[in-house]
């Protein structure tokens, strides 16, 4: 099958040289990583992508056999790994060895892959090659399965903010083609993307020394229906969103090449824009319109991100180099102090205090950075307490820079969030930073206090804080159901708290009656205590009967978006009267208790509760199951 | 009542509805292109004395245009250098001269005075010759102009040793390489900082191939050394090279009579020192043809690169581009 392709791209070149080259003209490009060690046979994988897309020459190719005779480790057949590693010689010759960017090109697409072998410096070299790649392949031996540095590569690949992500489960030949161990290491693999927010990726099973599943489907896996890798890799999307985000392009170069022309050059950052777009520079804030967009080739009616291009505006407002230009109705935050994640890259750690130069979009400023609130380790992904960040560490800072600069946090948009750090007296780049929010004025003041908030607390304890808010009639089974939840929830590992009646009515609430106000001030304190625990990280688990619809919409407005998941144990009222486990209806219809829910006071039932849990059909035991696998199916995503 | 919950407030406002976008999604030659515009722009922001080297072949053709479009309606603020050997194709000076007079670009050409004096000659002084007009004159052109940035022509795609080059390579005050001091490059951020002498090589079409500069080229209609089409000319076969008489230097072994045949060039450079290959492609896809069914590298036609692996890495240590 292969050959077949190959072929005809030949004969296309050979036959009708100039449809070939229109087609070659359309082609997109794509940037990727490559995760693995040389034991994973990542070099391999490379070597065998510039093979089958026919970038390696007949010269190259009789030096590959030689060399295969020699040095390879195929038993005389050739080791693709030979075309890229070149490793040892390197090392003999006392020369670094990080990132090597590899081209090769597809009859759809151009390819960049970034090379990133180096083992020592690994966070360094990863997170260099991360930074500019689109998509990244991370290669795991099918006999090992997920290692730690699969873990490690894979926070990296999140880290960066890279969106698209093969699993490359290699070598399924040493594994017999095995279905089950390929399902096996997805499943596991599924299990810790999901914790380090990778939420999807496509896992291949492959053999890149035999080249199956590399360009063609390969008939030793026909349980598996997914791409071969090469056309995943043609089918990714590109800078798919840069486009639909505001407009943001940041001024490398004032263009003035006599009095009657003033254009800003720049590449642009994210957005479109047209002549007559309302535009802002930041920071200075001064808005203006945009004239013409210059071209050597011509004005263009619109430009789109990833362009570099040269505007000219409608007025004469102060614009230089350094300053961002952005859409007027969107334009980024400017700020002046920050928090940001730090890698660092240098022999002499990362000194809180010391001042370092810091370089975002194309502006320099003077940057202080804090102490690190914590960093991490990236094997583990633990979080631990740090007083400085040495090579190739990460940790998340404070930074205070010595003038406001106009940012979007990483996450949003890379040009505009990600930045390095440069020494002032040896002059080298010694970290990278990912620009995560702002820091207020009035936290500014204080800001060595707010070392720690919601979401480093629920970072820290792995899960993302929720408040579970089971309602129902009294006798419903809100609090067994609650109980066989969190003993369920604390089984995985999960840092929960339940907040029932019992617990709160004989404390915090022991002034209130069962009055209507005392009911909704009964609730609002109950919220309040909620929010304050899954501020805390916690999972809070609420079992109140809570009638009111206003009080339980009250306390889901004061949770984060998302936040609150409203449980409505339903159990008919004949039903829950027939129980009466506490002979509690039996007191109401005797009219020794006033305002009983369901007797003399109504029960609003939730009109669109995240849970409905009916007691007649499902078991106290079956209901929890439900919760939870509800509750954990829903991507956790710590620290983000 | 919809209150607004927290989270939503740190939400980005929606984009107003505007017209539909009329640009397909960008192509991998303009994601290049754009690429090296921010490049020049950069270090023309950011260095105080650029300049561009200008070797008159194909890369140095792309780049030219390249400069041009990034600092369009200015003329590219920086000279261009030619760091010549007096033994290029009489064809390269001619083109040499027409891009300088079409650019209006101010063109400074170094000849090693030392390499002049000496007599240093491709025929008699081997890789001598390489070091004295090129390594040496590049770094006494760059003292003499006190250039703090040069601009050249290098592509990762060319060799394995330059795979893992800079876009930005810091070199020491002596011209040297070092390994240890190469800046990690993330985004596109650049640091252009550096002590007194030091100064940097910019390689702008580093991530470009040989077959997308054909392809520029091709598509922007940019002109090119006309030895890169086939024509009929007069060749000694050497080495299993063929090399072209080019004027009456070129020394004739005993018993050698130059034969005509039509060939074209894939790298230009010092005329004793290219090899030809036999063809008859006159036209840029035919060029381009030829050169995607060829099955042999590009740089094998350079007498220069003929010995080990290693020898690039030790030319770059030496301060040659």
């Amino acid at each position: 099958m292969a050959e077949t392709y190959e072929m005809a791209v030949s004969d296309l070149i050979a036959q009708d040289i100039e449809a070939y080259l229109d087609a070659h003209q359309k082609k997109s490009l794509l940037r990727f990583l490559t995760c693995g060690s040389v034991d994973d046979g990542k070099s391999t994988l490379i070597g065998r992508l510039l093979y089958d897309s026919k970038m390696i020459f007949e010269d190259q190719l009789a030096a590959l056999e030689a060399d295969s005779k020699k040095l390879g480790t195929q038993g005389g057949d050739i080791d693709f790994a030979l075309l890229v590693d070149g490793l040892a010689a390197e090392r003999e010759q006392g020369i670094t060895i990080d990132v090597a960017y590899r081209f090769f090109s597809t009859d759809k697409r151009k390819f960049i892959v970034a090379d990133t072998p180096g083992h020592e410096q690994y966070t360094r070299n990863m997170v260099t090659g991360a930074s500019t790649a689109d998509a990244a392949v991370i290669l795991i031996d099918a006999r090992k399965g997920v290692l730690t540095q699969t873990r490690r590569h894979s926070y990296l690949v999140s880290l960066l903010g890279i969106r698209h992500v093969v699993l490359a489960i290699n070598k399924m030949d040493l594994v017999d083609w095995s279905q089950a161990r390929f399902d096996e290491i997805v499943a596991e693999y599924r299990a810790f993307a999901e914790k380090i927010g990778i939420k999807a990726f496509t896992a291949i099973p492959m053999s890149a020394l035999k080249g199956e599943n590399i360009t063609e489907p390969s008939a030793r896996s026909p349980w598996y229906a997914g791409p071969p890798l090469m056309r995943w890799l043609e089918d990714a999307p590109v800078e798919d969103d840069l486009r639909d985000k505001p407009f943001r392009m940041a001024v490398q170069w004032v263009n003035r090449p006599n009095l009657d022309f003033r254009g800003f050059s720049g590449l642009i950052a994210s957005g479109v824009i047209r002549p007559g777009d309302r535009i802002k520079a930041l920071p200075s804030g001064r808005e203006s319109t945009v004239e013409r967009i210059v071209t050597l080739t011509g004005d263009l009616p619109e430009a789109v991100a990833g362009q570099s291009v040269t505007l000219t505006l409608a007025d004469e407002i102060d614009v230089s180099r350094g300053d961002v230009l952005a859409a007027a109705s969107h334009p980024p935050a400017v700020a002046d102090q920050f928090e940001a994640t730090l890698v660092w890259f240098d022999d002499e750690p990362m000194l809180p205090g010391r001042p370092y130069l810091l370089k975002l979009g194309t502006r320099t400023v003077s940057a202080q950075v804090g102490e690190p609130k914590y960093k991490v380790n990236v094997n583990t992904l633990e979080q631990l307490a740090a007083r400085k960040l040495e090579l190739n560490e990460i940790g998340v800072c404070n930074l205070a820079l010595d003038a406001p600069i106009a940012f979007d946090p990483y996450a949003e948009n890379h040009d505009l969030g990600g930045f390095i750090l440069i020494d002032r007296i040896s002059n080298r780049t010694v970290g990278a930073g990912l620009l995560h929010f702002a820091l207020r004025r009035s936290q500014n003041i204080h800001w060595q206090a707010m070392d720690v908030d919601k979401a480093t607390r629920a970072a820290a304890k792995g899960q993302k804080p929720r408040v579970v808010w089971l309602t129902g009639l009294s006798g419903a089974g809100k609090s067994t159901i609650a109980n066989l939840l969190e003993k369920r929830l604390l089984a995985e590992g999960r840092h929960t708290y339940l907040l029932d009646g019992d617990n709160v009515r004989h404390g915090l609430n022991k002034d209130l009656g069962f009055a209507e106000e005392d009911r909704v001030e009964n609730i609002r304190r109950v919220a309040e205590v909620s929010k304050l625990m899954a501020d805390a990280g916690l999972i809070v688990l609420v079992s109140f009967i809570s009638p009111f619809r206003a009080e339980r919409r009250m306390a889901r407005e004061l949770m984060a978006d998302g936040e609150f998941v409203e449980v409505h144990i339903d159990t008919p009222l004949a039903e829950a009267e027939r129980r009466d486990v506490k002979g509690l209806y039996a007191k109401a219809r005797a009219g020794e208790l006033k305002n009983f829910t369901g007797i003399d006071s109504p029960y609003e039932a939730p009109e669109a509760p995240e849970i409905y849990i009916d007691t007649t059909q499902l078991s106290a035991e079956a209901a929890a199951e439900r919760i939870y696998a509800k509750l954990e199916g829903e991507t956790p995503d710590p620290g983000s | 009542m919809d209150a607004p919950k927290a989270t939503q407030a740190w939400a980005p406002d929606p984009i107003p509805a505007r017209a539909p976008l009329t640009a397909p999604m960008l192509t991998h030659l303009q994601r290049l292109e754009a690429e090296s515009i921010q490049i020049f722009r950069e270090v023309v922001a950011e260095c105080e004395r650029p300049v561009m080297l200008y070797s008159i072949g194909k890369d140095s053709a792309v780049m030219l245009r390249l400069a041009q479009k990034a600092f369009y309606p200015a003329k590219p603020p920086f000279p261009l250098l030619h760091v010549d050997t007096t033994w290029k194709f009489r064809a390269m000076y001619e083109m040499r001269e027409r891009m300088a007079r079409e650019s209006g670009m101010d063109l400074i050409v170094h000849q090693n005075p030392e390499a002049i004096a000496r007599g240093i000659n491709p025929f008699d002084h081997g890789s001598l010759h390489t070091d004295m007009w090129k390594t040496e004159g590049l770094k006494q052109a760059i003292d003499k102009h006190g250039f703090d940035a040069a601009f050249g022509g290098g592509r990762r795609d060319e060799e394995k040793s330059r795979a893992k080059e800079r876009i930005l390579s810091f070199r020491s005050a002596q011209h040297r390489w070092d390994p240890k001091l190469q800046r990690p490059e993330l985004w596109r951020l650049y640091n252009t900082r550096k002590g007194p002498g030091e100064t940097f090589r910019a390689f702008p079409i580093s991530n470009w191939t040989e077959l997308d500069i054909w392809q520029y080229i091709y598509l922007e209609d940019i002109p090119i050394v006309p030895l890169y089409f086939a024509g009929v000319r007069p060749v000694v076969e050497r080495d299993g090279n063929l090399i072209m008489v080019d004027d009456d230097r070129m020394r004739l072994l005993p018993g050698e009579v130059p034969q005509m045949k039509s060939i074209r060039f894939r790298t230009q450079g010092c005329y004793p020192l290219t090899g030809a290959v036999e063809s008859t492609a006159a036209t840029l896809p035919e060029i381009i043809q030829e050169m995607l069914l060829a099955t042999t590298s590009e740089r094998q036609g350079r007498v220069i690169d003929h010995d080990q692996a290693a020898s690039m890495e030790k030319k770059k240590q030496e301060g040659y581009f």
